[in-house]
């Protein structure tokens, strides 16, 4: 078991065997996050850049807190307290962070294929920490470290994904892990938001909401934004709540042992009801738990680790 | 007197369906004669033209020389240049430079540059609008003066249609083509690639092709109700192509355009070569080494973008059938560094005047989808006719803007080689078939292989 890749920049390319060996690296890592001294040496001496040229809270810290525990010196590099603001391209900027000896750099960017580019451009490792609409690898690994742990595998099961699946970065390597490994996935929203274009990519898309939850055995909900470029893709967010909202009476007719997902931050009450996203079948925290662990393996991996066979237990 | 001695081409003039081997004698800057074996008294210079075509000078009605305002991405002299390497003796400069060419005085400043540093004729594009702004009519008066041979907002398009409409009947006064760039900005907003599977599977905003079937179905009625000729630029849609069709056919006013990248590469090449090669590219010709890029590649980025292979088929058939009269390139220089960032942050563009006539002899003419004088017609006096061009014609008496092909020479574009100041091409290392050996220039060669 070995990581033949320089760079994490999507889920699409990658065969299934890859994503096994981060699920698998992730899960010696967790152990190590379970521990009373929650840090290995594995990158010591390695310079990670957290370059968030998107704002983001959780997905920063939580490479942060990877980072961290795997010895590793990390800088945060933001685009409201830096040279973006002065005009300066993403390229220069690369550029300059490489100058000063990054061996990976976690990039967030608005614009999609940003980390494609900058992995061209500059010889450190690139980690896409999320590209503009296209794909967000560490959230999906992550979300199906979950689905594995809580239900024991991935291949056979069906899982649904909910809510604005057009503009979802989530969606997007949601889709690509899962049905490289092996699931049944399920589209659905408003048809302006999920244009059945999506089934090229091996899914079903399905605008009825009972279709789509009465046979999952995961339930993923996404963020339902309602700011002004949506505005034309559907009318409020009332609608939205009464139409494709996880609220209490279609939980209950989700199969008894459904897992109920959230990439977060959660709107509540619009998306999902409150208590169902508080209920016992609820893993949105564990999700973030695990994100530490899956990130923890790919900065471990992209900086050359083998696999979770070198990890000290 | 200068004489020069075209000898032993094909002749192949289009404007009088004229094709057969013969000599073309140029004096100073005419064609004085076409014939068998021409006599001379003098000894002429003369240039060995057997085994190639020679043409009408020919003519790209959509170029960008950046002039004045972008001289950082193509100056009049470079790009005019670039033309005559690509076999063009005329070009006409799109109005969207800095300021706008919606002025005599900017018209006059071109000329005048044009004069003294131009390779090839260069006719100029005025504004429709003041400042291509779409808010009020520019001085179209004035224009014409000045000798604009078209007034378009290219590069922007006049979303209000009762101003499109004032514009089109003020310029029936002054017999002025109006060209359209055709996007309806609310249905297009933000969009970077064409919608379909690749935007969605890339992330990237779609530019939908219904965004361009609305502006041409709304130019068709306008130029029915007001009797003024449109021409729309670069159509890329098979919806656009449709509608072409049925509205030539009912004798409306109405033509198009179509750019080779168009009709050679599809949405698919912006997720990458290998994805190309392996769906829409798969049935081009063989290339022996398969050029390669990546995904994200902002060379694969303009306006209006590669849109579907359906799309791609459509404007083949419109170029086959006459829906689509005229070739063009869309040459639209940006400097390295523009084109260096994010696909979302990247300028709209590619440059083309090199290229336009090997790939239309690769994917049109050798693919035996077109005949050789129906492509140089595309070139030569359709966008004469056009713009009332006293070009694209050998017929004796006329301007020497002779242009001579070798319609089977391996030809390769390299970036390296080009003469513009841009590089910014998507055909970097493609193998096409066909080139421009000599430009000619009222009588004088201007560029030779």
């Amino acid at each position: 078991m070995s990581w033949p890749h320089k760079h994490l920049l999507d889920i699409e390319s990658l065969p299934a065997e890859d994503l096994l060996t981060v699920l698998d690296t992730a899960r010696a890592f967790k152990a190590v996050g379970e521990r009373a001294i929650k840090k290995v040496p594995a990158l010591r001496g390695k310079t990670v850049v957290n370059l968030f040229v998107e704002p983001s809270t959780r997905t920063r810290i939580s490479f942060e807190l990877a980072a961290q525990r795997l010895s590793a010196d990390i800088v945060n590099f933001s685009a409201e307290a830096s040279s973006f603001k002065k005009g300066e391209s993403l390229k220069d900027t690369a550029r300059n962070l490489e100058a000063l000896n990054a061996d990976v750099i976690v990039i967030r960017h608005a614009a999609s294929g940003a980390p494609h580019f900058l992995s061209r451009i500059v010889q450190a490792r690139i980690v896409n920490a999320g590209d503009g609409a296209h794909e967000h690898p560490t959230q999906a690994l992550l979300d199906v470290f979950t689905i594995r742990e809580k239900l024991g595998r991935i291949e056979g099961l069906n899982v649904t994904i909910l809510g604005d699946i057009l503009y979802s970065r989530v969606a997007r390597s949601n889709i690509w892990a899962l049905t490289k490994l092996g699931a049944h996935v399920t589209l659905c929203g408003p048809s302006t938001l999920v244009p059945r274009e999506f089934e090229r990519m091996g899914c079903r898309v399905t605008h009825r909401i009972d279709e789509a939850l009465a046979d999952a055995d995961v339930i993923n909900l996404l963020r339902i934004q309602h700011e002004r470029q949506r505005q034309s893709m559907f009318p409020s967010l009332g609608e939205y709540t009464s139409l494709f909202g996880l609220t209490k009476a279609r939980y209950a007719k989700t199969r008894p042992s459904a897992l109920i997902m959230h990439p977060g931050p959660i709107n509540r009450g619009v998306e999902i009801d409150s208590e169902v996203a508080d209920g016992d079948r609820s893993v949105i925290l564990e999700q973030v738990t695990n994100g530490i662990a899956v990130r923890m393996a790919v900065l471990y991996l992209v900086c050359g680790g083998k696999g979770p066979q070198e990890i000290p237990g | 007197m200068s004489l020069l001695l075209l000898k032993g081409g094909r002749v192949l003039d289009p404007s009088r369906g004229f094709d057969q081997v013969a000599d073309v004698l140029i004096s100073n800057d005419k064609i004085t004669a076409v014939g068998d074996a021409v006599a001379l008294a003098d000894a002429p210079q003369v240039l060995d033209c057997s085994g190639k075509v020679v043409c009408p000078g020919l003519i790209d009605l959509h170029v960008h020389l950046r002039e004045p305002g972008g001289s950082a991405k193509e100056t009049i002299a470079s790009g005019t240049a670039a033309a005559a390497r690509g076999g063009f003796t005329s070009v006409v400069c799109m109005p969207n430079t800095s300021p706008a060419i919606d002025n005599a005085a900017t018209v006059a400043w071109i000329r005048d540059k044009a004069e003294r540093e131009a390779a090839v004729n260069v006719f100029i594009a005025g504004a429709i609008t003041q400042g291509i702004a779409g808010e009020e009519l520019a001085p179209i008066g004035s224009l014409k003066q000045a000798a604009v041979v078209a007034i378009t907002d290219d590069g922007h398009c006049v979303q209000n249609n009762e101003l499109m409409r004032r514009a089109l009947e003020y310029a029936r006064m002054f017999d002025l083509p109006v060209m359209d760039h055709c996007q309806d900005y609310l249905a297009v907003s933000g969009g970077v690639m064409h919608e379909g599977y690749w935007s969605l599977n890339l992330g990237l905003k779609g530019w939908p092709a219904v965004g361009e079937d609305l502006i041409v179905a709304r130019n068709i009625q306008l130029a029915e109700l007001t009797g003024t000729h449109i021409h729309c630029q670069h159509v890329s849609s098979a919806g656009a192509v449709r509608l072409l069709r049925e509205a030539r056919a009912r004798g409306i006013p109405i033509s198009g355009e179509a750019c080779p990248h168009h009709f050679v590469l599809t949405d698919a090449a912006v997720a990458g070569s290998e994805q190309f090669w392996a769906a829409d590219g798969a049935a081009l010709l063989p290339q022996p080494r398969r050029p390669a890029w990546p995904a994200y590649d902002t060379n694969l980025k303009m306006n209006p973008p590669l849109r579907s292979a359906r799309d791609r088929e459509a404007v083949l058939e419109g170029l086959c059938d006459g829906t689509l009269d005229i070739l063009c390139s869309d040459h639209a220089p940006h400097s390295r560094h523009e084109k260096e960032v994010e696909f979302d942050s990247a300028p709209f563009g590619i440059t083309g005047l090199e290229t336009e006539v090997p790939l239309s002899l690769t994917y049109l003419y050798h693919t035996g989808r077109l005949d050789l004088a129906s492509l140089i017609k595309k070139f030569t006096v359709a966008p004469a006719r056009l713009l009332r061009l006293a070009k694209g014609t050998l017929a004796p008496g006329a301007d020497a803007d002779v242009t001579v092909l070798d319609i089977d020479r391996p030809w390769m574009y390299s970036a390296a080689e080009t003469a513009s100041k841009s590089v910014n091409s998507p055909f970097e290392g493609w193998a096409l078939r066909g080139c421009a050996t000599t430009t000619i220039v009222a009588g004088k060669i201007v560029w030779q292989a």
